[in-house]
This record gives structure tokens, sequence and C-alpha cells, in this order.
């Protein structure tokens, strides 16, 4: 019985820190004033549709949906190829390329980014939202390249061979057997990159300039101090990310 | 005459052809920066722009001020006590949910530790300087329950617990992992040989389960120390993190050497904890 209050004890404490914050964002942005700090002033959705009729807000969203789409598309192929090579056993310095494909997982993004910016600015090379693609291809590479070879196991190999035996070729193994057999991993690794991109800052604000993805473009609201309008777009922010994670979650499950 | 090609080489040209997109981003988007930023360490601004001098002096400045010290001191102490708060925090829950917690609620409850997780990063750091605010909910409880008000906005303690608020999330999720893989007979077969609880945790469930510990500790200590956002927003301009002293250097002082040399020497101690790290796994059990 003690054991079991102090367990209980322990999970609400915990699960209150985790929530608070969040909790007070959501609650704040239905604040009817100008201040999202106490008091509460009473419910108002003010905020909430000053957030949707905002022109840069919205344009920013756009930029972030774009960017997180184009650039997830082309990390998760990257990754499925090159998962591919690496499952099959007959790569020339396998180990190596693991190692050297998951390399950027364990670099800071903002040196990341700072040495794309660099590397930019040398070549000449403008900076907008194709370059913010780049560097979150950069990042979301490596996990789809982990998440898609995790999934590769002798079964798809030997479907593969029979396939190949029967006369088909590369590409018609590769999209009619193994894409549809891992079908569940490549769409959690797609999703996954996306929730990634969608959320990702620094990269983001390093390197773009005029086009500019939601968190930077949440970023400069935040200079004009607390206020009630960015408890709006936060909330906004975690239904689409509550949405991707819970696709992630009914792609995983169905795989069981 | 040329020999028959061997279904060993083409299986392999096919292999290399299929990995040869990932390796060449890889390699032009993220090594080639890398090196570009190494080499521009070495270089200096100059009013005339960037001059290709090859020297140390952008590192030499680093160790000869006080101001860049004193930042890289404040990161590594800001990194060190978030990872001991929050392994220290996320201990209890992790084991609480693998063991204590009836398995049919293990899924729900490590679900409902990470949902904050999915809100926008900006947006959170931003949420704690909501609570802590001096007009703030939490100085708003505090002035009900007749209790002395705290000033914590834009002070190094406001770091301190949005980082924490994180990485109690993350590593929840890595200790559940490597708690929940100990066979339960274990911890039988102890408590039949006579150990006590205490006793079972110390030289049974800790041991056993520290690598996957260390391998959470790392991750935060890599992405803490590299954060600029949280000290940002919740630390303000007085108590400078390193990460935000190489975004000054690109901001206000346009001096992108100086910060590629702060960069690398933010790398350099992720590597060194790495390296710590890696060590202590291949040393033998004492």
């Amino acid at each position: 019985m003690m054991r079991f209050l102090i367990c209980a004890g322990y999970m609400a404490l915990l699960y209150g820190f985790i929530f608070l914050p969040v909790g007070v964002l959501a609650l704040y942005s239905f604040q009817d004033g100008r201040f999202p700090i106490p008091p509460f002033q009473g419910f108002s959705l003010r905020w909430h549709i000053e957030v949707l009729g905002d022109s840069d807000l919205m344009a920013a969203l756009a930029h972030s949906l774009m960017v997180a789409f184009a650039s997830s598309a082309v990390a998760v192929t990257l990754g499925f190829l090159a998962a591919r090579a690496v499952a099959g056993g007959r790569l020339p310095g396998a180990r190596a390329i693991r190692a050297a494909l998951t390399a950027p997982l364990s670099v800071s993004y903002l040196v990341i980014g700072l040495g794309l910016l660099a590397s930019f600015n040398l070549m000449g090379q403008g900076l907008s939202l194709s370059t913010v693609a780049v560097g979150h291809i950069v990042i979301n590479t490596p996990l789809c390249f982990a998440i898609c070879a995790a999934a590769i196991g002798p079964a798809q190999m030997a479907a593969e061979r029979a396939a190949r035996d029967l006369g088909a070729s590369e590409l018609r193994v590769m999209w009619l057997i193994t894409a549809p057999m891992i079908l569940p991993a490549l769409l959690a690794a797609f999703l996954l990159s996306v929730t990634f991109s969608w959320d990702e800052f620094i990269i983001a604000f390093l390197l773009s300039r005029f086009d500019v993805t939601l968190p930077v473009e949440i970023w400069s609201l935040l200079r004009s101090g607390l206020n009630p309008k960015t408890n709006a777009v936060g909330s906004l922010v975690f239904m689409v990310s509550a949405v991707a994670v819970l696709g992630v979650e009914l792609t995983m499950m169905r795989r069981r | 005459m040329r020999p028959p090609p061997s279904i060993e080489g083409r299986d392999r040209r096919r292999a290399l052809a299929l990995a040869a997109p990932a390796l060449l981003w890889t390699l032009v988007f993220f090594a080639l920066p890398f090196g570009v930023m190494a080499v521009l360490s070495l270089w200096q601004r100059t009013d005339q722009g960037l001059q290709a001098a090859w020297t140390l002096a952008n590192y030499a400045q680093f160790l000869n001020s006080p101001a860049y010290l004193q930042a890289a001191l404040n990161s590594l102490e800001i990194t060190v006590v978030v990872t001991v708060l929050s392994v220290a925090l996320a201990y209890p829950l992790a084991w609480i949910i693998a063991v204590e917690l009836p398995p049919r609620f293990r899924r729900l409850a490590l679900a409902l530790a990470v949902v904050p997780f999915w809100t926008s990063y900006v947006v959170r750091s931003y949420a704690w300087s909501l609570v802590l605010a001096k007009r703030g909910v939490l100085n708003g409880w505090l002035g009900d329950l007749g209790l002395p008000l705290l000033d914590l906005a834009n002070s190094r303690a406001a770091t301190v617990i949005g980082f924490t608020h994180f990485f109690t999330m993350l590593l929840t999720l890595t200790i559940y992992a490597s708690l929940v893989q100990l066979p339960p007979n274990l911890r039988r077969a102890a408590a039949d040989l006579g150990a006590g609880p205490l006793q079972i945790f110390r030289f049974v469930v800790w041991p056993l389960a520290l690598p996957g510990v260390m391998v959470g500790a790392f991750l935060t200590f890599a992405l803490c120390i590299g954060d600029y956002v949280t000290p940002q927003i919740l630390g303000g301009g007085n108590d400078l993190a390193l990460p935000q002293l190489v975004m000054l250097q690109i901001g206000r002082r346009a001096d992108l050497p100086m910060a590629a040399a702060l960069s690398i020497i933010l790398m350099a101690a992720v590597t060194l904890a790495y390296l710590c790290m890696a060590r202590w796994m291949k040393a033998p059990a004492p």
C-alpha cells in the first residue's frame, strides 16, 4: 500500500511537471486579455482567429509543410536505397558506409547549419527554402536509413531473390517487392522526418532568408514578448505534430 | 579475353549504386561543410571581408578572452547539472512504468510522458517563460499560498528548468527501454538468495541497466551543450552559453571564422564526452 502511494505520488508529481508548460500554454491561448498571464480573464477564441488571419504566419505554415514533405520524401528515398544496399550483405565496406551515413546524427544541428551556411556563402549560393530543405535532408537521411535498415530482414531478401530469379528487373524488385513489404517502416520514417523537419528551428533559421518556416516566424513573434497569439500558434503546431505522431503510432501498431 | 562478369561482382556494383546517392549527399552536404568550417576557423575576418590567414588566432582569442571562457564554463555547468537532474528525475518514473505498473498501462503511461515532446521546441521554451515570468503562473500560485515570490525569468535557473523538462522526457524513454529488457527472474533470483530491495537494485538492476542510462546521459549532454534556443529564450542575454556566443558571432559581428572556431570547440567537447563514455563502456565491470 505504502509502495503504491509513493509510486502514484511520484507519477502525479512528474506528470504535473511534464504537462505544466503545455497546459499553461494551451489555457492562456484562450485568454481574453492582452497578456497570457494570470489572472485568467475569461474564455475567448480571438487569438486563434487572429492567428488564422495572419498572412505571415499562414505563409510560414505553408512553407514549413512544403519543406517538411519535400525534404522527407528525399530523405526516405535516399535512406531506403542505402538501407537496401547495406542489407544485401554484398556491399564492400558495409560497416564503414553504415557509420558514414549515420554520422550526422552525432553532430549538433547548430554545427551542421553553420557548416552549410559557410559553404553556401563561399559558393555564392543564396539562401531560400531549398537550402533549408537541403539541411533537413542531411539530418533526416540517417534516421530514415536506420529505420529502413532495421526493417529489411532475411524474409525480404529471400522474396527479392525469388523475384530476381523469375526475371524481375532491379527497379521492379524494389517497387513491387521490397517497398510494399516494408511499407509501415517507410511510412514511419517519412512521418518521423516530417515531424522533425516541421519542428526544426536552428538550421531553418540559419539557412533561410526571405521566406521562412513556421518555427522561425514564431521566433520573430517572440521578440514582441509574452503574447496570447504566440500561445495560439503553439497550440496549433502541437495539433499538427500530434496528428503526425498519431499517424506514426498507428502505422507502427499495424505492423504487429 | 575478358572473363565473364561474376554474379558476385554484379551484386556488389548494384549495392554500391544503391548506396551512392545517400553517400554522395552526406559527403557534399555534411562532410564537405564540416571541412569548410574547419578551414574557415583558421581564417580571419578583416574589414575587407574574409581573409585566408591560416592562423590559430581565433582559438587563441577564445583561450585569452575571459568572456569566451566564461561562456564555455557556463555551458558545461548547465549541461552537467541538467544531465544529473534529468537522470535523477527520469529514473524513478521509468522504473515505475517498467516494473511497478501493470503491463497493459505501460504503453499509455509512456505515451503520456512524452506528449509535450511533440510541441514545437521553440514554443515549449516560450511556454516555460510564461510559467516562470515575474507575474507568471508559478508566482501566481506562490502568491496564493502566501509564499515569497521567485524571480526566475531570464536566469540560469530558468534555462536549467526548461532543459530538465525536455530531457526528463527523453531519458524516461531511454531508461525505460533498458529497464524493461531486464528479465524479472533476475530480481526474483536475487530475492530468493536473500537480497533486500535496496541490495537488488544496487547489485542487480543498476549495473545491468547502466549502459542504457549512460547512452541516454550522453545524448542529453550532446543535445544540451549544443542548443541555442533554450538558453536564448529562458536564460536571457547576460549569462551566455556557448551556442549563444556562436550565434552572436554570425549575427551582430558577422565573424564567420570565429563562429566556426567556437563550433569546432563545441564539437570537441561533445567528442570528448563521447570518448569518455565509449571508454567506460569498454572497461570491464569492477
